[in-house]
């Protein structure tokens, strides 16, 4: 049992860590107003080099890399605060689906792209009746002549407003059961008809956005997988949402023991409490779990095997406990804990805004129920829930609001 | 990377697995439980005859000369089963102490026949109620002639001999003490698990022979608890996987209102949660074996992780399993007990909870201030 990397691992992460050294740091001054430009501009350097998307063949812009490479370099890069976020989705949820479904053609014109940073895609799923239930969502897609026709709403869809493409399911049968009328498609966000509204979040930010079609046409040729294979084609995109999203980041131990240390309680250090200790010592324990359970998962990624949905672990418990900790900090600051003016607040006002985030972190990509559920059904092989809408067809199963 | 145990060590974890599952079923531990051997004299013999007593010991010694890593395997089998045996009093406490602070002269008297099960060893560190702190030793000893009680000694009512916390000339020590001589008094106390036997002992001038450095008990004990942490966390890890599974079986086996229980989502989340609770430990557990075995620096923080995090898995494991399985996990008869029983004996033996999260955030402290 180690932590060291095999030879030829070793060899990987010396030349990771030479050029991130040589060419990362530079990347990591941005602003918010500018983050794109500087996502874009960090994710061409990494791909002029060689090191974008590097489990990708390298005809469609990546490295070939095993995925024991990849998770090298992705360890070393989030060393630095470097801005990656506006192509997860489009690397690691829409290039699976097209590597898995698309026509050679369309990898050739799309994925380098992807790779490179020039185009982001965005994931047109979530509805406002389909969300923890997806297959439950309602756009229509009708065929007409070589193209389909798009009505209905998209929601959650983060990155929607400066997207260029998305992957888009709909459904193309009513009359069949829900999971048997998907087809999945993806399109341009440039076509006519489609319109994005930006959702104010309660952390005020606007993240992800509501997306609208009226009469949007997609070429069949767009089409993923056959008619009404929809529902599969999803699965794999939906595999890869969670390993996209991982666990990791959000406030950690460190700024709580940080404030610990700092602020006083009954007039002595508050890390001196033993209520305080107690606390600390839970979140240090669940973060060290998670550092080691992906220490774990690297090792099966080192001998060639496929980690399996125990992973869902990472999400589940590393969300809760950002929220845990934002909570907690903010208390223990006192009366001034709710202070989010900039100048004024401790952090520049991270806890309170971590806070408002937070409850998101529980939500996307799957809540805290979801996780559980797939925990219980796909590792401890528990029984699936009873379905009420099984086998009947779409349009007659019961809705709500 | 290679973050698990080797194929070796899966090999003796496979041979464990199907030894203890012939020899070991949990009607050993409640035969125990519910009668009056102290432990299972037969199936003792067996794991010393197998030779996992010696795991640790240098081959020098008549050990093995393994790593820590194997007996981690084995801790985790151990706990799995909850075998009625004195191992980890023998081992993590008694062999561990000797093994890292014991002259060339003690492991020679020692280690030999501890690695052949010839004796028994423990530790004596309580003397009364609250959080075990050195300021609060009563024990003493001057002139090589200990003095004093401790209680709640595993396994004190069997073992041979003991490490005792007593007071020295140059301050708290630690010294080993033959418990087979006069000045010994054992009591046997009833406890919450009888599957393990504890004994309080009084000790009236009993000779006792100083281990380790004089006037660094504090230390010392702290050493050794911290190596103890991770292998009773595996022991910990082992029993809450077992209890989890239990819970498992009998919630697809159970029906209610026409369907598996294990359909239910309040059902399925409560596993689910539980199985979460263990990954965490477990892969703190591995993190506190990779310390141990390497002699790594990080091993008070990695020791009071794994002991953290495989109590809280436990604790959990032990009692959603019985409340899965309602009014029957409520009955003498179900074995569900026996784990909730273990799963509190294993919290409290080294310190509890709040103790061992104190101790993470003391190390933490010192390795940051450093």
């Amino acid at each position: 049992m180690d932590f060291n990397d095999t030879p030829e691992e070793a060899k990987f992460r010396e030349a990771a860590r030479a050029w991130l050294a040589a060419n990362a740091p530079k990347h990591e001054a941005y602003s918010q107003e500018d983050f794109l430009k500087a996502a874009k501009a960090w994710q061409l350097e990494k791909y002029n080099a060689g090191w974008a998307c590097l489990r990708w063949p390298v005809e469609y812009g990546g490295r070939g890399a095993s995925a024991a490479e990849a998770a090298i370099f992705a360890e070393e890069e989030a060393k630095y605060s470097l801005p990656t976020g506006p192509f997860t989705i489009g690397q690691g949820m829409a290039a699976p689906t097209l590597m898995a479904y698309a026509t050679d053609e369309q990898k050739k014109r799309y994925l380098p792209k992807l790779a490179s940073g020039e185009e982001i895609w965005c994931q047109l799923f979530s509805e406002p009746a389909g969300g923890s239930d997806l297959a439950a969502l309602r756009t229509r897609s009708v065929r007409d002549g070589d193209d389909w026709v798009i009505n209905g709403q998209k929601i959650w869809t983060s990155g929607a407003h400066y997207s260029d493409f998305g992957i888009l399911v709909t459904r193309s049968d009513p009359n069949v059961p829900k999971h048997k009328g998907l087809t999945y498609f993806f399109l341009s966000m440039k076509s006519p008809g489609v319109d994005v509204k930006p959702i104010k979040q309660i952390s005020g930010q606007s993240g992800f956005n509501e997306v609208y079609f009226t009469d949007v046409r997609i070429p069949d040729a767009q089409r993923l997988g056959e008619v009404g294979q929809g529902w599969t084609v999803s699965l794999t995109t939906l595999m890869n949402e969670r390993a996209a999203i991982g666990g990791g980041g959000g406030l950690g131990f460190d700024t709580a023991y940080a404030l610990a240390k700092e602020l006083e309680i009954d007039g002595k250090p508050a890390i001196a409490d033993r209520a305080v200790r107690e606390q600390l010592a839970d979140w240090y324990c669940k973060e060290s779990g998670l550092q080691f359970t992906r220490a774990r998962t690297q090792s099966a990624l080192s001998r060639g095997e496929t980690p399996g949905p125990e992973n869902s672990i990472g999400k589940y418990v590393g969300a809760k406990k950002t929220q845990d900790i934002a909570s907690f900090c903010m208390e223990l600051i006192g009366m001034a804990g709710v202070c989010m003016d900039k100048d004024l607040a401790a952090l520049g006002g991270l806890l309170p805004q971590s806070y408002l985030g937070a409850p998101g972190g529980r939500i996307a990509g799957g809540t805290d129920e979801i996780m559980l559920n797939i925990i219980a059904e796909r590792v401890l092989g528990l029984p699936q829930d009873i379905r009420v809408d099984k086998g009947i067809p779409f349009n007659e199963v019961p809705t709500g609001n | 990377m290679n973050f698990e145990f080797s194929e070796e060590q899966n090999m003796l974890r496979d041979q464990a697995v199907s030894f203890l599952k012939d020899k070991s079923p949990l009607s050993v531990a409640r035969k125990i439980l519910e009668g009056n051997e102290p432990y299972d004299k037969a199936l003792w013999k067996d794991i010393t005859d197998l030779g996992w007593t010696a795991t640790t010991i240098p081959e020098k010694y008549n050990g093995l000369g393994l790593s820590h890593l194997e007996l981690c395997v084995l801790a985790e089998e151990l706990g799995r089963a909850l075998t009625p045996v004195p191992f980890s009093s023998s081992l993590y406490l008694a062999t561990e102490a000797i093994l890292a602070f014991g002259t060339d002269a003690q492991k020679e008297a020692w280690l030999g026949k501890l690695a052949q099960g010839q004796v028994i060893g423990t530790a004596a560190v309580a003397e009364g109620p609250g959080e075990f702190s050195p300021t609060k030793v009563g024990a003493s000893v001057k002139a090589n002639r200990l003095s004093g009680t401790k209680i709640m000694v595993p396994d004190g009512d069997i073992a041979d001999f003991a490490v005792v916390v007593a007071g020295g000339d140059a301050g708290l020590s630690l010294f080993l003490v033959d418990l087979n001589q006069p000045g010994v008094t054992r009591t046997s106390v009833a406890t919450i698990d009888p599957s393990r036997s504890h004994a309080n002992l009084a000790f009236k001038d009993a000779e006792a022979e100083p281990l380790g450095k004089a006037g660094e008990g504090a230390s010392l004990l702290s050493q050794l608890f911290d190596r103890a942490a991770v292998l009773f966390a595996f022991e910990q890890v082992g029993g809450a996987e077992a209890a989890m599974n239990q819970a498992r079986e009998y919630a697809l086996g159970r029906y209610a209102f026409g369907r598996p229980i294990a359909g239910f989502q309040a059902i399925k989340h409560k596993l689910a949660r539980m199985y979460v609770a263990i990954q965490l430990a477990r892969s703190n557990c591995y993190y506190g074996a990779w310390a141990l075995s390497s002699g790594a620096p990080e091993l008070p923080v990695a020791a009071a992780t794994a002991r953290v995090s495989a109590s809280q898995a436990y604790r959990e494991c032990a009692e959603e399993n019985i409340q899965v399985h309602g009014g029957m996990g409520f009955t003498w008869e179900f074995d569900c007990h026996l784990f909730y029983r273990r799963a509190k004996l294993l919290a409290v033996n080294l310190g509890g909870e709040s103790t061992w999260k104190n101790r993470l955030i003391s190390s933490i402290e010192s390795d940051r201030a450093a």
